[in-house]
């Protein structure tokens, strides 16, 4: 996989989930994306952004146009130090929630993306990352 | 404060989220809406969301939760204007708007919610 484009953006604030889901939108025009799918990779990194502010206490996310086979696409890496997931396969279930929302952050972001990785270590930090291809 | 306006019309309540709003905007919307549903003894809200480019489980809540609170203190909420792109993505992230009235624009929106009052009304 070849990476064309990266930025990255800290992930502290309800204002800085706002201006991610902005500078995703854009690279996502940038790259051709439909309207669906451009919605749908936004949408995944609110849920996302908004994981990393609530329940790591704040990180940064790495936004890249990637390349891979001559087809592109968008990979988001959304890191923090925060306390970690003690059951990742409890978290990614559909209604589990620590944070009083819907539950549907982690399992939802996995539904609206095509790549879906998540590494998580109690103490340490948290990093989910997810791909939607053109 | 950065606040949505709400509009009142007759006995309806009409707002229309134009903006990328943060979550705690979202909070101030649902605070604010309540209060002024007991305030102008509104018997229907109107939401209008054309502008939204996206409704995350947040905003999703959001909704489900003035729908719900709304209908506590006797009015009905209608959401109206959802973009087709927004409806597919809202579904495939496990969000069905359960207790939430849609229409597809404001015209639908207002007849149903005319209807709804009026079979209340009756009976």
């Amino acid at each position: 996989m070849t990476v064309l484009l990266s930025d990255q953006r800290t992930v502290q604030s309800a204002e800085d989930v706002v201006a991610i889901r902005q500078a995703v939108r854009q690279r996502a025009v940038e790259l051709g994306f439909n309207l669906v799918d451009q919605t749908k990779i936004v949408t995944a990194a609110s849920e996302l952004a908004r994981n990393t502010v609530q329940h790591g206490g704040g990180g940064r996310v790495t936004i890249e146009a990637v390349e891979d086979f001559g087809r592109r696409g968008i990979r988001l890496t959304f890191e923090d130090e925060g306390p970690g997931i003690p059951n990742v396969e409890l978290a990614m279930k559909d209604g589990f929630t620590t944070g009083g929302g819907l539950g549907l952050g982690l399992s939802g972001a996995r539904r609206l993306s095509n790549d879906f990785s998540i590494e998580s270590t109690v103490g340490k930090g948290t990093r989910v990352t997810i791909t939607r291809w053109r | 404060m950065e606040r949505i306006p709400i509009l009142k019309m007759g006995e309806y309540l009409l707002v229309t989220i134009q903006v990328d709003m943060h979550d705690r905007l979202a909070m101030t919307l649902q605070d604010d809406l309540t209060a002024r549903i007991v305030e102008a003894r509104a018997k229907g809200v109107l939401i209008d969301i054309s502008a939204l480019e996206i409704v995350d489980s947040f905003i999703g809540r959001m909704l489900a939760d003035i729908a719900a609170m709304s209908r506590v203190l006797d009015a009905e909420t209608v959401v109206v204007g959802m973009r087709p792109a927004v409806a597919i993505t809202l579904v495939e992230l496990g969000l069905s708007l359960t207790g939430v009235r849609t229409a597809l624009n404001v015209e639908r929106g207002m007849d149903l919610l005319r209807e709804r009052i009026r079979e209340r009304f009756s009976e």
